[in-house]
């Protein structure tokens, strides 16, 4: 009951606080009443008034425009990408933390290397070898670079997490005859879901959002990923602003539901790896 | 009993080395091979190809030819790129004095345990749910002189060319980017902020401090580690930026937003010279991986065992 200085509101900072929030809501308040403002209004009406007669017809030219095929394309690379870096990295993690070996001390060190490579630097590199492969514009193009990036980081949570569980549950299964391939799937995952629902999430939100690997790894539209196919609506519609921001609108959707549905999951996720 | 028996038989074993058995050394190291397999071809070799293509002349169709450091000496003599080493400096050092303060007070803001902080904290989250691509076609759109937030509101200074006038494109960037990234880091600085113990400030509070006192001898050193994490991300960040810049102005008007990843994709991919490219590719990782290092030396501790003891 010490609690004294809480009583007294912080005005000040609530102002900041609500200023904030209407920088972060204009831009999406923005995008929802242009997306449903029939085109040929766009030019004349006041860009923040709510329309009138509200349409859909923007969201179904986007939809018309091969979105459908962009979400498939998105979702499968994260999808792809995701499950095989979280089982390579906790196949890794389980090594580093349990193999006693200075080799898999050493892989360690080299891997958290690899957190500080800033991706950007090395496209032209990695387009080379993508070329090279015979993979230039397809997914795989995509899903391969992708998986690599994100082991470093997903290794590295994971390895935290290993480390907390008890030895003596290893030893005990180790004597009942349990195999150290069952042991990382019937002992080290269960014990770690929370950090490998994280270390998902954080992959692909990353994957889901990525433009540079698209941009200069893929050519055709049927390879198109929901970002890339953003920027290459934006060169097709150029006037017609609506469907542009529907497009957007339908981009950020799959998102926005998770983050309704999971809200906590998700916000550990994305800070995962900087705080524990 | 049984169970007591099994967690110490093994420990006794482990400590004479006579029985050591294969198995004791615990999971195989090729269950590590996969992994590192993907981590050494594509992050790796890239990371040492970098250099070499830097030192080759490649049009990105062809075989690399091998020049010699002319791409240097070419590249490191370029206006463009000199301009864009600037530019990339006055981002990276205006994005810092930006985001550094507000995200740090945003943070501190949504770790008060008010509701409507909770409910504002929920909303803040929002920008974070948006691809750079997707960011970057909305504030074009929010930011054209005649159809945008300008006439919108009608208030003067809000008309501007915003992404066309080359004065104004830069500060335009940085707000962009600071609107996509304060949401996160603030993230990290209500994390930081809600694990400083509450004793602290009602000791202070007893001693006759007030809020300000309390923030400045108390919450900011408190902060010191997330501060130095949360900075060296930015910096790294708004320094190796590329794909909000690139879909917002494309390096434009002119030259005046080509910092130095857009000099480089350009290079690589509108002007074919790879080499070039990789030249700046080299430039990015070097100085990333430098201020890595130095501000991990700042805070006395490097980022990685920061982040394991969890800020």
């Amino acid at each position: 009951m010490r609690r004294t200085r809480t009583r007294r509101p912080n005005v000040l900072g609530g102002l900041l606080g609500t200023f904030w929030l209407v920088v972060t809501l204009v831009p999406v308040y923005y995008i929802v009443v242009t997306s449903i403002r029939p085109r040929e209004d766009y030019f004349t009406s006041n860009p923040f008034s709510v329309p009138t007669d509200p349409t859909l017809a923007a969201y179904r030219e986007v939809l018309d425009a091969g979105f459908m095929t962009y979400l498939v394309n998105s979702l499968v690379v994260t999808v792809v990408t995701v499950a095989v870096t979280v089982v390579l990295s906790l196949m890794a993690a389980y090594v580093i933390v349990h193999n006693r070996s200075a080799t898999s001390r050493r892989t360690f060190d080299v891997l958290l290397l690899g957190i500080a490579i800033p991706i950007q630097a090395t496209i032209v590199p990695v387009y080379y070898l993508i070329v090279r492969l015979g993979l230039y514009d397809t997914l795989w193009a995509l899903i391969l670079p992708s998986i690599a990036f994100a082991i470093p980081i997903s290794v590295l949570i994971l390895v935290n997490f290993v480390r907390d569980i008890p030895r003596e549950l290893f030893e005990s299964m180790r004597l009942d005859g349990a195999s150290e391939w069952s042991l990382l799937w019937r002992l080290v995952a269960p014990m770690t879901l929370p950090a490998i629902i994280t270390v998902a999430i954080y992959d692909a939100l990353n994957v889901w959002n990525a433009f540079l690997f698209p941009l200069i790894l893929t050519q055709s539209a049927d390879k198109r990923v929901l970002p890339l196919s953003l920027w290459t609506f934006q060169g097709a519609f150029t006037v017609n602003v609506p469907a542009i921001l529907a497009a957007v609108v339908l981009s950020v959707l799959p998102l926005l539901v998770a983050y309704a549905i999971g809200r906590r999951f998700l916000v550990s996720g994305l800070t995962a790896g900087f705080s524990k | 009993m049984s169970v007591a028996d099994r967690v110490r038989e093994p420990r006794q074993r482990v400590a004479s080395p006579v029985e050591k058995h294969p198995r004791r050394l615990g999971p195989p190291l090729w269950m590590s091979l996969p992994a590192m397999a993907f981590f050494a071809f594509f992050a790796i070799v890239p990371l040492v190809g970098v250099v070499l293509l830097s030192f080759t002349t490649w049009d990105g169709l062809g075989t690399p030819g091998w020049t010699g450091a002319s791409n240097w000496t070419r590249v490191l003599s370029d206006p463009v790129t000199q301009h864009a080493i600037r530019l990339s400096v006055i981002l990276t050092v205006a994005s810092w004095l930006v985001q550094c303060p507000t995200s740090l007070l945003l943070g501190v803001f949504m770790a008060g345990r008010q509701r409507y902080r909770a409910v504002y904290a929920v909303l803040y989250f929002v920008p974070l749910l948006f691809s750079a691509a997707a960011v970057g076609i909305v504030y074009k759109a929010l930011l054209d002189p005649n159809f945008g937030i300008g006439p919108a509101t009608g208030v003067g200074w809000l008309s501007k060319d915003w992404l066309g006038n080359p004065s104004l494109s830069l500060p335009t960037l940085v707000f962009v980017i600071a609107w996509c990234f304060i949401p996160f880091h603030s993230l990290l600085y209500q994390g930081a902020a809600r694990q400083i113990p509450r004793e602290m400030y009602e000791a202070a509070t007893l001693d006759g401090a007030g809020r300000v006192a309390t923030f400045f001898h108390i919450t900011l050193p408190q902060l010191k580690n997330t501060i130095i994490t949360s900075s060296t991300l930015m910096i790294v960040g708004s320094l190796t930026y590329f794909d909000l810049i690139f879909v917002m102005t494309n390096g434009g008007p002119g030259n005046a937003t080509r910092v130095l990843p857009l000099d480089m994709y350009l290079r690589g991919f509108r002007s074919y010279d790879m080499g070039g490219a990789a030249v700046v590719g080299v430039i990015l990782v070097v100085v990333g991986l430098a201020i890595s290092a130095l501000l991990n030396r700042l805070g006395g501790s490097s980022r990685m065992d920061s982040q394991m003891e969890g800020l």
